[in-house]
């Protein structure tokens, strides 16, 4: 791909001041201390906000532009430069960074809004708004920069940022430990994107998008290289967006305040994975092994995701097997080629609204029954909530695909794509849909319908505006958001020039899409017997094989224990007597041996100067000694 | 024939280069003067002359010999062979003048009370409270410096072994007197200067036999002239009696002995191991301004002449001499690393470093080679520079009793006075040689040329040595920074005088770190002229 770019001008020239606001309040929110307690949070959403509107004029720049020449590259400085290596820092406004852009600023901005009233009490408002404006930066770092370094630095901000707000609490052991675990899982991921660079270095002599892609059609490179290479950035995907083999961090990263997950662990954070491969999407052409991994992959992770999202009764964890099922779909379509690229990205942005609205309505159904997350005890909350239960149906509607609301249009023609490709992944993307029409309608009824089951000491009430504003903004995204991309191909034609997709007769009523609609109502109709219709026992039973495998998060971590931690931590003793006995013993043994030879010489100097001459003298014959010696 | 006619006729006046010596004779002109403002001058106005007068004629021998250096650049003998003016003396001789000057802002600095009031007066008696009492001073100690100062500056220039001893007992005279004149604790003061006194004597009759040997070795005293008769193996016969005497072979064990008792001498004065064991008690006991012109201008001086008794008559035989060097370069040190770890006095522990230092200094000289020479005179420089800001430091910090001189009360210092301690926390990093100090990029030098001599094994022990070493220092830095204050610690007394001294040799410390390329160019050039033979 040859891509001859523009240098930015006007406003975009401007383009690093969406990295700099946020970075800006992160600095003075950290570094201005308890100063800024009282309007720290303020600052931090207007420097959101700012960063949004910015973005926007920038979307609106680039608009003008005919459709090739859109993408503009804002060099920004040398960032290395040795013998054989020279990295330059830039950033690159395209349709897929600016389509980026507006979701994180826009739903960051909206959570930003919803914080300040779910953590109004918490001693700490002010780090977590520290936390929140770095990673909006990193977030928009990672989407902007031009090359993998520059994607990498962002890449470790959004993990330093994830594993900062996870362990926010970290008074509770358990957050404390999710917040470890999504760091060392990631770790893993990290070290492939690592190598992968690392790979490009040695293949292309370069890391900037313009320069690897170019070179991807040398002849000279094969294929296997760029199967590594896909391979690599796909582990490194996985991590990121809790995929099959590297999911197991992302349930236990809900230990985190509700609105991390709605913007890290749901909306944005989780679906840098999905951009990474889009945006790659040259090198996995190359390679087809490599495609078809990535599609595998994905379609794995959505059921998988599935399945955990039907067993789990703490309401946020449903909702994170949910997010991991989604990013299976867009992993699953970016897997499928061009094709794909256009849904992937309609249902990433798609889902960063349903997903961030849900999550959101279910932190305000805990904010209501005073921090439960057990649906078991929730119920009939439907009238006590009612706006948050009205956005939370309209994610619903979406999520499940039904009709005109969001979901439908991007998951159907994720669906469509995948049918066309391969039966098998077609298959797999329609279950999915139904399971996920089940696992949704059970947490929509524990939650909403049916009898209250919850303490009578629980008295819950409707949150404060501060809190329910973005839940509407959000829900008119969920319910609109599907058919304004999606209908006419607005949003395929916007992307065309960097997804390179080739357009396609697209048909709203399709066998696939019916077959699909009946499977979801099926799904629907089952939860409604078990959930709706009959009362929910307030103790989870028993339940089949099927129910504790999901419950267990399909033995996700049982695996990686076995696998990984118990060897490792074996290791980690071996090393740790090791250093003790071995290193340790030397060291101090040696120091010992030095002091104590110290303390012994050291009775040498007598002070007399009697003893002193003596030395004098001995040395004497000493050197005469070891003059003759040689001549012996 | 009366002793008129002889000096007439048969005895020429001998030539003396007045420009090459003028350095020589300014610091020693400087002296006489200032003894005869002892004599002439009211207690009142002495200080007022002697201080002035010091720096005049220390300044004036330094411009000289910058002026020496840059526009003459001799490479000859002077004065009848008896001194040799060339580009390595002149670095040194500057070097000593720049350390001398430095040292004289610590000598001079009135305020801190060094020097004992009435040195005659016994200690605890009633003349040593009315010498108190009264306010005298001892204004004799400029003279006595600018003597040893100016021995100094002659040692390492001394072209024949007579004139070498003689630079040798000028310098270190005034030093013991000088080392006496502590004001507190005045016993060990005197202590340390009838031991340096006594050690000295003993070490110079060493020296003074190694040269009666030498010459019976080789028939001349001149350094050049012993070079000649080690590669020749033949004597030297004296103009007056070429054609009468035959030359004979020169006798080997003669050359040995000779060697070996000169190098005693100059180890000694170096404090190399086993001849080192007067510095930490002369160190210890000796005022802190007079013990940093010895641990700076001393060794500075010392291992001038070392370089030259060693680069110019002995190169010949460098086969011969170096494994005693080895093994004196080895034990000194180890032994000045290994020993200064149990120290528990500042001043005792320096002493130590210093020993340690001057075993890093040998392995330069074992090297033999012109790197060898240049890395040298670069340490010298820089460790001279970094030792008398230390000893400053170390006046500074003061209780009731006058300096603390035990390591335990400088715990906390960090915290008491964060400046002073960080700038003496950043000397000892300089001592351990921690990169972007002065110590670094001397024994980088040093070790290098080492290296590149054949000396691997040397450079091993050196750098383990090091790490030794660093212990030592870092300890006290742990000490200063991260210990509990004592309640009633010692606080630091700021002076003027002394305040500029440690800003000079912070300053030379770390530009010769940070920016050490135009002093090894200098060194590198001075080093690249060889001595004069």
């Amino acid at each position: 791909m040859e891509t001859h770019l523009v240098a930015a001008t006007g406003l975009q020239a401007y383009a690093w001041l969406l990295i700099a606001l946020p970075l800006a309040g992160a600095a003075i929110l950290l570094l201005g201390g308890r100063a800024t307690d009282k309007w720290g949070h303020y600052l931090a959403t207007a420097l959101s906000g700012g960063a949004f509107v910015l973005g926007f004029l920038m979307f609106w720049q680039m608009l003008g532009y005919p459709g090739e020449e859109r993408a503009r590259s804002v060099h920004l400085y040398q960032f290395i430069k040795t013998g054989s290596v020279d990295v330059d820092m830039g950033l690159l406004l395209d349709q897929l960074s600016i389509s980026f852009v507006l979701l994180i600023t826009f739903v960051g901005t909206l959570i930003h809004v919803y914080s300040i009233g779910y953590m109004a009490e918490d001693a700490n408002r002010r780090k977590f708004f520290a936390y929140l404006n770095l990673f909006v930066a990193s977030m928009l770092l990672l989407v902007l920069a031009d090359n993998y370094l520059g994607l990498f630095v962002g890449w470790e901000g959004v993990g330093l940022a994830s594993y900062l707000l996870i362990g926010f609490w970290q008074h509770k052991p358990t957050a404390a430990v999710a917040a470890k675990k999504a760091f060392v899982v990631n770790r893993v991921g990290d070290m492939g994107l690592a190598i992968a660079m690392m790979l490009m270095f040695a293949t292309f002599g370069t890391v900037s998008y313009t320069g690897v892609f170019g070179l991807v059609e040398n002849p000279a490179v094969s294929e296997g290289v760029m199967t590594a290479l896909g391979l690599l950035l796909l582990l490194g995907a996985c991590g990121k967006s809790a995929q099959l083999p590297l999911q197991s961090w992302l349930l236990d990263a809900m230990e985190g305040p509700t609105p991390v997950s709605a913007l890290i662990h749901a909306a944005t954070m989780v679906t840098a994975g999905v951009y990474l491969i889009v945006r790659s999407g040259v090198i996995f052409e190359a390679s087809p092994t490599a495609q078809l991994v990535v599609a595998i992959v994905g379609a794995v992770t959505l059921l998988a995701g599935a399945i955990i999202g039907c067993a789990k009764d703490d309401i946020k964890k449903a909702l994170a097997g949910s997010t991991m099922s989604q990013i299976g779909y867009m992993v699953l379509a970016a897997g499928l080629g061009p094709v794909g690229y256009v849904v992937a990205i309609g249902h990433l942005i798609t889902h960063g609204f349903f997903k961030a609205g849900m999550f959101l309505g279910a932190g305000s159904v805990m904010h209501a029954t005073e921090d439960d997350v057990n649906m078991r005890r929730y119920g009939a909350l439907r009238k006590l909530l009612p706006i948050t239960f009205g956005t939370f149906f309209l994610g619903y509607l979406a999520i499940i695909g039904v009709p005109p609301f969001a979901g439908f249009f991007t998951k159907e023609g994720i669906i469509e794509a995948a049918w066309d490709q391969n039966v098998v992944l077609g298959v797999c993307a329609i279950a999915g849909a139904a399971i996920t029409a089940f696992y949704m309608s059970r947490l929509m009824f524990m939650t909403f319908f049916g009898e209250k089951r919850w303490d009578p000491d629980v008295h819950p009430h409707e949150s404060p505006a501060v809190m329910t504003v973005p839940l509407v903004i959000l829900a008119v995204g969920s319910a609109g958001m599907g058919a304004f991309l999606m209908l006419g191909g607005r949003f395929e034609s916007f992307l065309e020039p960097v997804t390179r997709t080739p357009h396609a007769e697209h048909h709203l009523i399709t066998l696939n899409g019916v077959v699909t609609l009946v499977l979801v109502a099926v799904g629907v109709a089952i939860a409604w017997v078990k959930y709706g219709a009959r009362p929910v026992p307030q103790t989870a039973p028993q339940g089949s094989a099927l129910t504790t495998f999901a419950r267990k998060d399909l033995y996700g971590d049982a695996l990686n224990e076995s696998l990984f931690m118990r060897p490792g931590q074996w290791l980690t003793r071996l090393a740790v007597f090791f250093d003790n006995r071995g290193v340790d013993g030397l060291v101090n043994g040696l120091a010992a041996l030095i002091g104590g030879t110290s303390g012994r010489v050291r009775r040498l100097q007598t002070g007399y100067v009697r003893s002193y001459a003596l030395s004098m003298f001995l040395g004497a014959g000493l050197l005469v000694a070891a003059l003759l010696v040689v001549r012996i | 024939m009366t002793a008129s006619v002889l000096a007439a006729g048969n005895i020429p006046a001998p030539h003396v280069e007045y420009d090459l010596v003028a350095p020589l004779l300014l610091v020693f002109g400087t002296a006489v003067l200032g003894v005869l403002v002892e004599a002439l001058f009211g207690r009142r106005w002495r200080p007022r002359i002697q201080v002035p007068l010091a720096f005049a004629g220390l300044g004036a021998a330094f411009v000289w010999t910058v002026i020496l250096a840059v526009n003459a650049d001799p490479h000859q003998v002077a004065a009848e062979g008896a001194l040799g003016i060339d580009g390595p003396t002149l670095f040194i001789q500057g070097t000593i003048l720049v350390l001398a000057m430095l040292s004289m802002l610590l000598i001079a600095d009135r305020r801190q009370d060094t020097f004992a009031a009435q040195a005659a007066a016994l200690p605890g008696t009633d003349a040593e409270a009315r010498a108190l009492a009264g306010g005298s001073e001892h204004t004799e100690i400029y003279p006595l410096t600018l003597f040893a100062v100016g021995g100094m500056l002659m040692f390492p220039a001394s072209n024949d072994l007579l004139t070498m001893f003689v630079a040798l007992e000028v310098m270190s005279l005034p030093l013991y007197l000088l080392c006496g004149l502590a004001r507190r604790r005045r016993l060990l003061s005197q202590e340390a200067a009838v031991k340096y006194f006594l050690l000295g004597a003993f070490s110079s009759a060493f020296f003074l036999f190694g040269i009666a040997l030498l010459y019976g070795y080789s028939g001349s005293m001149s350094l050049g002239d012993i070079a000649q008769v080690v590669q020749t193996g033949q004597t030297i016969v004296p103009e007056e009696v070429v054609g009468r005497v035959q030359p004979q072979e020169a006798t080997e064990a003669l050359l040995y002995g000779g060697v070996a008792l000169l190098a005693v001498g100059l180890l000694f004065k170096m404090g190399a191991v086993p001849f080192h064991s007067w510095k930490p008690d002369v160190y210890q006991g000796a005022p802190t301004p007079v013990t940093a012109l010895m641990a700076s201008g001393t060794l500075v001086s010392a291992v001038g002449a070392l370089l030259r008794v060693f680069y110019v008559a002995l190169e010949n035989m460098r086969w011969d001499w170096r494994p005693m060097m080895w093994a004196v370069a080895i034990i000194t040190m180890v032994v000045g690393s290994i020993v200064a770890i149990t120290q528990t006095d500042i001043k005792r522990m320096l002493a130590y470093s210093s020993v340690a230092h001057a075993g890093f200094l040998l392995t330069g000289v074992i090297a033999t080679s012109e790197n060898g020479l240049s890395s040298v005179l670069f340490y010298l420089a820089a460790y001279g520079a970094t030792t008398i800001g230390a000893f400053a430091v170390v006046t500074m910090v003061r209780d009731t009793s006058g300096e603390a001189g035990h390591l335990s009360r400088w715990a906390g210092l960090g915290k008491r006075s964060p400046a002073v301690a960080g700038i003496f926390a950043f000397f000892l990093l300089a001592f351990a040689g921690i990169p972007l100090t002065s110590g670094f990029t001397g024994k980088f030098a040093v070790f290098r040329a080492a290296f590149e001599g054949g000396a691997a094994p040397l450079v091993v022990v050196g750098v383990l040595s090091s790490a030794i070493a660093a212990f030592f220092y870092v300890r006290v830095i742990v000490l200063m920074f991260f210990s509990d204050p004592e309640p009633e610690g010692p606080s630091v007394v700021v002076a003027p005088a002394t305040a500029a001294a440690v800003a000079l040799g912070l300053a030379a410390t770390v530009v010769l770190g940070v920016l050490p390329q135009p002093l090894l160019d200098l060194a590198g050039q001075a080093a690249g002229q060889l001595f004069v033979r």
